[in-house]
């Protein structure tokens, strides 16, 4: 077990420092920097914005900054962001706790209805009911994630039934705490819906081949000539032998709570990352945007742990493989 | 004497895939009929493709039946609900070819011989261990095998403990679904040497389902030839060897390892 998690772990340490080379890499081979602009700003002398340019150090060779960046990484120091001009880890932190509350609602609400719609699908595999959810996954899955959050953002502004971007209301602060509540939720329904809306295919065909395929195995119709209930052969026994795809996919689904939600939240205007990377990423703020991509890569990183550790758990074969190395 | 199980006019016919009347769908089982008595075997033997395996698994009432009876200790399982049929399951147990995929792979070998009792009955941990493990011994497995996984073990050793798990909910017919086909010819007679000794022992009534005349006539007092779904031939397994009338019997007769007299020769030791 210990050799299993320090492999692992190392795997881990490993990807991180190469996904922050790469970062640094294309970054610096990129043409400008945040600085080139201020140079069309006549209010701004030559000498002031050399004298920027060497305070935030980026007249030095990358190798040099990479260094200076990794050794702060290291005690917690995410860098400066120099658009802000305060540290890039709090501002990550702020924009990463509203992606949260969104993907993590979101991935919740997707694992929910996919496990027993999947599981019901799979069931009666090929009967009308089970081709007719297909059909509609299929249509959910053609429908890109841009079209589906314009067309709920239309009708929202149609029927004024739901606010239609942002994350609270005018006034915010001075609302009761059960009525800020009530603000933030009625503010998620568009965008967890779209989420919701984008995964729920995928996951649910994934559960219903799985269960599907789990329940065609031998050691399955046993267990049913053996008088079986219904619902423990489905949900105790096919699930469980269905789990090894299913918890890989759920540790994807988790290393994607930071970089799913991109596009909905610039969309619906949701204060998390994805509006806020886009900014830095146009105004070539530097170590917002490998914070952001690091930040990213580390849920990834996590969520196939996670993954790791739960199939570890889950299956015994993968026990005594690891054991016996 | 009283069958332990009475077949008449068994039809299962698989849905075709599509709409409407596009799909003509296929008969595996057409119109059959036998009956078993206690204490004794009855072969079916086919090709590949003949429907044997789909009738097997319509007497597990694994698969629903298109039309016809199964009679049951008194009752037509055709026609039962399945929370009914739970009661009966018991009684009639099935043994699937091939012991790697029919053991579930993330339990141990006690866990596996014991899950019928907990699926039927509450039952102390207590008792269902040692009930698996008398079963066990039964079959020729000693007790440390209980803690073993099924992939540590041998194909003829998996094959004891699917037998094992059969017996356990103590059967009155065993439906075994070409049972030696996946193990090696040494371990092939092992275990059919062992299926005899078990129903001397407790009376059981076998229904063997396999490709191969020649196991057939080694275990079987009745012969049942199936061929697209029907049975052509049917009678003693000494007739049906010596006095084959069907082509289909002749066929398989030429694919048996042993000429007919050495398999008449099998039988009488």
């Amino acid at each position: 077990m210990t050799r299993f998690l320090v492999r692992r772990l190392a795997h881990a340490a490993f990807l991180l420092l190469g996904v922050s080379l790469l970062a640094f890499l294309f970054s610096t081979l990129a043409p400008g920097n945040y600085f080139d602009e201020m140079r069309l700003n006549p209010q701004i002398s030559a000498e002031r914005l050399s004298a920027l340019r060497a305070e935030y150090q980026v007249d030095r060779p990358m190798a040099v900054r990479y260094a200076r960046w990794a050794s702060a990484l290291l005690h917690g120091d995410l860098g400066f962001s120099f658009a802000y001009n305060t540290p890039v880890a709090p501002l990550l932190w702020t924009r990463a706790r509203n992606t949260l509350l969104l993907t993590g609602t979101a991935t919740v609400l997707v694992w929910i209805l996919a496990l027993p719609l999947g599981v019901w699908s799979a069931e009666r595999l090929g009967r009308p009911a089970d081709v007719a959810l297909s059909w509609a996954t299929a249509v959910l899955l053609i429908i890109p994630d841009l079209t589906l959050a314009l067309g709920l953002l239309v009708l929202a502004v149609r029927s004024e039934w739901l606010p239609t971007g942002g994350m609270v209301s005018v006034g915010f602060d001075g609302f009761s705490a059960a009525h800020k509540i009530r603000d933030v939720a009625l503010h998620m329904v568009l965008p967890v819906t779209v989420l919701v809306a984008a995964a729920l295919p995928v996951l649910l065909r994934h559960v219903r081949a799985a269960v599907a395929e789990a329940l065609e195995v031998p050691f399955l119709r046993a267990a049913e000539g053996h008088g079986i209930s219904r619902r423990r052969l489905l949900y105790r026994y096919a699930l469980a032998a269905a789990a090894h795809p299913l918890i890989a996919l759920f540790g994807f689904s988790l290393g994607t709570l930071l970089s799913g939600s991109l596009l909905v939240e610039v969309v619906m205007s949701w204060p998390g990352l994805g509006p806020f990377l886009l900014e830095a990423i146009l105004a070539r703020d530097l170590y917002v945007v490998i914070g952001g991509v690091l930040l990213s890569t580390l849920f990834l990183v996590t969520g196939n742990f996670v993954a790791d550790l739960l199939l570890y758990w889950a299956d015994p074969r993968i026990r005594s493989e690891a054991a016996g190395r | 004497m009283e069958p332990v199980i009475r077949v008449e006019n068994l039809v299962k016919r698989h849905a075709g895939r599509g709409f409407g009347r596009r799909a003509p769908g296929f008969t595996a089982v057409d119109s059959v009929s036998f009956s078993i008595l206690p204490g004794t075997t009855l072969a079916l033997v086919g090709e590949s493709g003949s429907g044997k395996s789909s009738l097997a698994l319509c007497l597990a009432c694994l698969e629903r039946v298109t039309a016809g009876q199964i009679w049951f200790e008194g009752r037509d399982l055709a026609a039962l609900e399945e929370k009914e049929l739970r009661a009966v399951r018991p009684k009639l147990q099935l043994v699937f070819q091939d012991p790697a995929n029919s053991l579930n792979p993330r339990w141990a070998v006690g866990k596996i011989v014991a899950e019928p009792l907990l699926v039927q009955a509450r039952i102390a941990k207590r008792e269902r261990d040692a009930r698996a493990a008398q079963v066990l011994e039964r079959v020729g497995l000693s007790a440390e095998y209980l803690e073993r996984r099924p992939q540590e073990l041998s194909g003829g050793q998996r094959q004891r403990v699917a037998i094992a798990r059969a017996l356990i909910l103590e059967p009155k017919l065993l439906i075994l679904d070409e049972v030696l086909s996946a193990l090696d010819c040494s371990i092939q007679a092992q275990i059919a040497n062992l299926l005899v000794e078990l129903q001397r022992t407790y009376g059981l009534a076998y229904l063997f389902v396999t490709h191969d005349l020649r196991m057939a006539a080694h275990l079987a007092d009745e012969i049942a030839v199936m061929s697209r779904g029907k049975i052509v031939e049917q009678g003693a397994a000494e007739k049906i060897l010596r006095h084959a009338r069907c082509e289909e019997t002749k066929s398989l007769l030429g694919a048996a390892s042993l000429a007919p007299e050495a398999i008449a020769a099998v039988r009488e030791r």
